[in-house]
């Protein structure tokens, strides 16, 4: 006996859910692949959670389709689906064991005792624990106890395996060795996975496609490389990764590229797809250097480059540094590596932009 | 899921078909009592009886059946399920109270169809079974439509508390409404609703201008408003002793709490007179010394107060408790480092802050005193309260229904409007300033003036309150008090003797009867209560379902409801087909678990709340059903919230009085009721040993069920406190 994956896709269609009259979730459709990882990502409030809840059949959709390994199971309460879910509480029951806990759903659905225990040992040793079942929830630390939540969930063989915000009560350095943890475990099963978060670094770390929503809609959905690059709108350029937004001016495309105006200076960026016309710029903060603001003649040269600035804020961070910048086109936010010749703050400087790392997109 | 609908049909099946549809006894002898076993059952009652209109339940239940076992008609199931169980009860309730024992009970129906060849009894056990399965077949098919997430366990739970609240508190409550518009021939009047409601030895305001007494509702409020101020400022003196000072005997404070929870209500009142009755310790000594005259002061509102505040000042104490508990000590160090002094602390801060609980603890024991009815009883003298004018309207000589339900109607507009105020007052204005985080600080002292305030007025109330006791627990060992003060054990042989007989061991003690039938209805009634008040508090703490806040309201209105109105109600709604309960034991265990319940709910409540609802749904996404989660993980976490509802419902079943006098008969009689009886005879040797015996036999069962129910073992404490913080997004 081992713990083998069933991994089922999933598909929303349309799907809305009300409470009383305000939608949650409005009209979401998206599939999910068997076998990858999923991230629903946005801030809180956005509906995430509560798609989340609907997969796991802990919430019913007002309208639409919920389809699981290609059935429809909307009207399918949780009981009788096969779905399991890694709550951000954990939710371990504090009055059993370990191996209890791990084997509570082997039980419930009839698996006689021996089995179950004999699955339980294989779950808790699959995530690290062999040795601990006899061990009350509250006796380990909040990483093992997580641990223990996913062994739950897992030997269930799930076709769906839900995880909401699992790592948000863990501190930092166990948060980052938990999500290789999840994901190489993910990935060596073949499991169906939904993760719910609202950090877009979590997010980006883990996934194979991201749905990024905001106010009970999608916002964008593609892999972390194409919402980071090429994010759609204003949102999800912000969101991911965080960007100085300014006004610029589409001029002009060719090939896959456009030409933005930005003062008298153009850049080229990914063909956004939109109209010529006023456009946002999405500046990610490394995608601008800062030089020394060159004098006399040079200054005029120099415009067809960069912009002018002030440095309004330097701040040393040993690898980089962290600049809050005043130019005429509104604050810039620049993360720069260069270490060892810093521009003070109080200084006029010119930015100038890398080729990588901005993206347009409608105002 | 399907096996159980169709389980809950074949009951119905069998309760209509083969069971007998009526109750035994001596009710109907005049009417051809229907056989026993299936020769009484509806279908064939109907059939050869002439009780025609029982066969119409057949319909229903055919049409159950033909859902469940033609697959062709399977998606119609649901609409056809619901629609079957509703005609079903409709049909069970409409025919049982539109025929009584003589035929057509509304006279507008004999008029219209022609008279019946004959009547018919209260409900048996092959209609209770029939209608159970009505309903769960109606809340079956609720769930398949959509409702309640599709959950059959929760909408047939639903559906049972619902329908046994309207039986058994709103039904009961409709009759003394309609009971009090009687026009003495059957009819209903609003003038004579109006009339007896507006009586003016009720309202008459003639103490004010003249000597005369003063109507009786103004007696009750009154009192009970001294009462609530009374028990509010002891029950605060006591909890800023327990919680704010370094006071070292905290724990026998705490034993005042436990105090009113053991003792029937009328106790206080016996030591009382004890006490200061013509034939007190206290009234003789000061006639002996120094020569005042004996008199009878005690009896009235004098002694009703005073016993009132003994009893309620342990409830408000604990109110009290928990308010000044719940301020967190950061926000007065806060106020300190602020530079508030500490007297200005308190008044800035801390007594902001317990305003709502106080108004909150008025409240209650304003509404505790309206609903009194032991102490009023023995010590009211020529003082009038609603509750004794209720009780003597019933069993006195003007034997007046009707005015017993009109005052019943006041009395229980003046709780339920009390009972209001505090909920809005709560709902809008309480601050637990307490949260799940380690709050730490340490309270901060009292301002020396409130101290010393406080310990002058707790200290001596809560020494009083001990030598009452005494008195109680030593005054059945003496011959006669206050007039032959010689030892005996002459009243505990009269109550509790034990001889040997021809037939072995012989209960030849007077109170062996009633205790016996009292400790039954008790242990029967306990985790009734019990189970009824978690489900309802699962389902109100669980589970999301329109109308939730009006079915909690529900719920706890019949705390509200005070015991007297209870008593009267049952004996009005259930002296009657259909449903004919009076002088059974079954009324008694159906008054107490629906008087207790509403404890019993909040304990769950509390209790659930602290639990996670993460746990839960886990626990559904793991595969298992609704049973199951209850069963393996919240009934396993709830288990001081079971126990604290079995004790105290048990307890409460047997200290309680103030509804089962109405409901007590020769053959069922309960200890209290047995008590007071002893205490209007004048003999108060036996009264207070049975007293005694019911205190020490009830701390006795408390600390067994505590022992056995045990403590829930989940390890580490700061872990639990850790899962228990989690909220859901």
């Amino acid at each position: 006996m081992s713990i083998a994956s069933k991994a089922a896709g999933v598909e929303f269609r349309n799907v809305t859910r009300r409470y009383n009259t305000v939608a949650a979730v409005d009209d979401v459709s998206f599939t999910i692949e068997a076998g990858t990882l999923v991230t629903l990502l946005g801030p809180s409030g956005c509906g995430k959670t509560t798609t989340l809840r609907m997969i796991a059949g802990l919430e019913m959709a007002t309208s639409g389709t919920i389809l699981i390994g290609g059935k429809d199971v909307t009207r399918l309460p949780a009981t009788d689906r096969n779905v399991t879910m890694v709550f951000q509480s954990y939710a371990l029951f504090p009055h059993m064991t370990v191996a209890d806990n791990v084997a509570y759903g082997l039980v419930v659905s009839g698996v006689r005792k021996r089995d179950a225990a004999a699955k339980a040992a294989e779950g808790l040793e699959l995530v690290g624990l062999g040795g601990y079942g006899q061990r009350l929830p509250s006796e380990l630390s909040g990483g093992q106890q997580q641990r223990v939540a996913v062994a739950r969930a897992l030997v269930l063989e799930p076709e769906v395996l839900l995880f909401d915000e699992p790592l948000s009560n863990l501190d930092a350095k166990l948060r980052r060795k938990m999500r290789d943890d999840i994901r190489e475990l993910q990935q060596k099963l073949g499991l169906t996975s939904v993760y719910v978060t609202h950090d877009q670094e979590e997010a980006l770390a883990v996934s194979d496609r991201i749905i990024v929503m905001n106010k009970s809609v999608i916002a964008q959905s593609g892999t972390p490389d194409e919402l980071y690059r090429r994010p759609k709108n204003r949102f999800v350029a912000d969101f991911i990764g965080g960007a100085n937004l300014i006004d610029g001016e589409l001029v002009g495309r060719s090939g896959g590229t456009a030409t933005v105006a930005l003062g008298r200076l153009t850049l080229s960026v990914p063909d956004p797809g939109l109209p010529a016309g006023e456009v946002l710029l999405a500046i990610r903060p490394n995608a601008i250097r800062l030089r020394p603001a060159p004098v006399g003649s040079a200054a005029d040269n120099a415009a067809s480059e960069g912009i002018p600035v002030t440095v309004r804020k330097a701040t040393y961070l040993g690898s980089h540094m962290e600049y809050g910048l005043a130019s005429e086109f509104g604050d810039l936010f620049v993360v720069d590596p260069n270490v060892s010749n810093p521009v003070p703050a109080g200084a006029s400087a010119l930015a100038t932009f890398t080729g990588d790392g901005i993206a347009a997109v409608g105002r | 899921m399907r096996p159980r609908s169709a389980i809950w049909l074949a009951l119905g099946w069998v309760g209509f078909a083969l069971l007998p549809w009526f109750a035994g006894g001596g009710t109907q002898p005049a009417l051809e009592p229907p056989a026993p076993g299936p020769a009484g059952s509806a279908l064939i009652d109907g059939l050869t009886n002439g009780r025609w209109w029982l066969l119409p339940i057949a319909l229903p239940l055919l049409l159950a059946l033909a859902v469940t076992a033609l697959p062709r008609l399977r998606p119609r199931q649901p609409a056809a399920l619901l629609a079957a169980g509703a005609f079903g009860l409709a049909w069970v309730a409409v025919q049982g109270f539109a025929i009584g024992l003589d035929g057509w009970a509304w006279g507008w129906l004999g008029s219209l169809f022609g008279p019946l060849p004959r009547g018919q009894g209260g409900y048996g056990i092959g209609a209770v079974l029939t209608v159970l399965s009505f309903l769960f077949l109606m809340t079956s098919g609720f769930a398949g439509l959509g409702f309640m997430k599709g959950d059959r366990f929760t909408a047939g739970a639903i559906g049972l508390v619902l329908a046994a609240i309207a039986a058994f508190v709103f039904l009961p409550v409709g009759y003394v409404l309609s009971g009090a518009g009687d026009t003495g021939d059957g009819g209903f009047s609003l003038v004579a609703l109006a009339g007896r409601i507006a009586a003016p030895d009720i309202w008459r305001l003639s103490c004010l201008t003249e000597a005369k007494a003063c109507g009786v509702v103004w007696n009750s409020v009154f009192l009970a408003v001294l009462t609530g101020i009374a028990t509010t400022l002891l029950g605060l003196a006591f909890a800023l002793v327990a919680v704010r000072t370094g006071f070292r005997a905290k724990k026998l404070l705490r034993l005042l709490t436990v105090l009113p929870i053991i003792t029937p209500p009328f106790v206080i009142s016996l030591a009382v007179i004890l006490l200061f009755g013509r034939n007190g310790t206290v009234t003789l000594a000061l006639s002996d010394w120094f020569g005042i005259p004996v008199s009878r002061w005690i009896y009235g509102l004098p002694g009703v107060l005073l016993t009132q505040t003994l009893a309620f000042t342990p409830i408000s104490f604990l109110v009290m408790i928990g308010v000044v508990q719940g301020i967190g000590p950061s926000l007065e160090e806060a106020a300190q480092t602020l530079r508030a002094s500490r007297w200005v602390t308190f008044r800035t801060v801390t007594w902001p802050l317990m305003r709502p609980g106080v108004a909150n603890a008025f409240l209650i024991s304003f509404i505790e005193s309206l609903a009194d009815f032991g102490n009023p009883l023995i010590l009211g003298g020529n003082l009038e309260v609603l509750s004794t004018k209720i009780y003597f309207a019933v069993v006195g000589a003007q034997n007046d229904p009707g005015r017993a339900a009109a005052l019943g109607i006041i009395l229980l507009c003046l709780c339920l409007g009390a009972f209001w105020v505090q909920r809005q007052w709560l709902g809008k204005k309480s601050y637990a300033t307490v949260g799940g985080k380690g709050d730490n600080g340490i309270p901060s002292e009292l301002p020396r003036g409130i101290r010393i305030a406080a310990y002058a007025t707790a200290l001596p109330w809560a020494a009083f309150t001990f030598i009452l006791y005494g008195l109680i627990l030593f005054g059945g060992f003496t011959e006669n008090w206050g007039r032959n003060n010689s030892l005996t054990l002459r009243h505990y042989l009269a109550a509790f003797d034990l001889s040997w007989g021809p037939g072995g061991l012989i209960w030849s003690g007077r109170a062996w009867g009633s205790l016996f039938t009292t400790i039954e209805v008790a242990a029967l009634s306990a985790p009734l209560t019990a189970a009824v008040g978690l489900l309802t508090a699962y389902l109100l703490v669980r589970q999301q379902f329109k109308g939730r806040g009006a079915f909690e309201f529900l719920t706890m209105l019949s705390f509200a409801i005070p015991g007297t109105v209870i008593g009267i109600s049952y004996i009005l709604a259930f002296n009657q087909p259909p449903i004919e309960l009076t002088g059974t034991v079954t009324i008694l265990i159906i008054c107490f678990v629906f008087r207790n319940m509403p404890v019993s709910i909040r304990a769950g409540v509390a209790a659930m709340s602290q639990i996670d609802r993460s746990l839960d749904e886990c626990s559904l996404t793991l595969g298992a059903g609704s049973v199951q989660t209850i069963r393996r993980v919240i009934l396993p976490l709830l288990r001081p919230a079971i126990v604290a509802s079995l004790v105290y419902s048990f307890v409460r079943a047997i200290t309680s009085i103030s509804a089962v006098i109405f409901l007590v008969s020769p053959k069922y009689e309960l200890a209290t009721a047995y008590i007071v009886g002893r205490v209007e005879q004048g003999d108060f040797g036996l009264a207070i040993a049975y007293s005694s015996a019911l205190i020490v036999l009830m701390s006795i069962v408390i600390a067994l069920i505590q022992f056995a129910v045990g403590e829930r073992r989940i390890g580490r404490r700061t872990a639990t406190s850790a899962t228990l913080q989690e909220k859901p997004v």
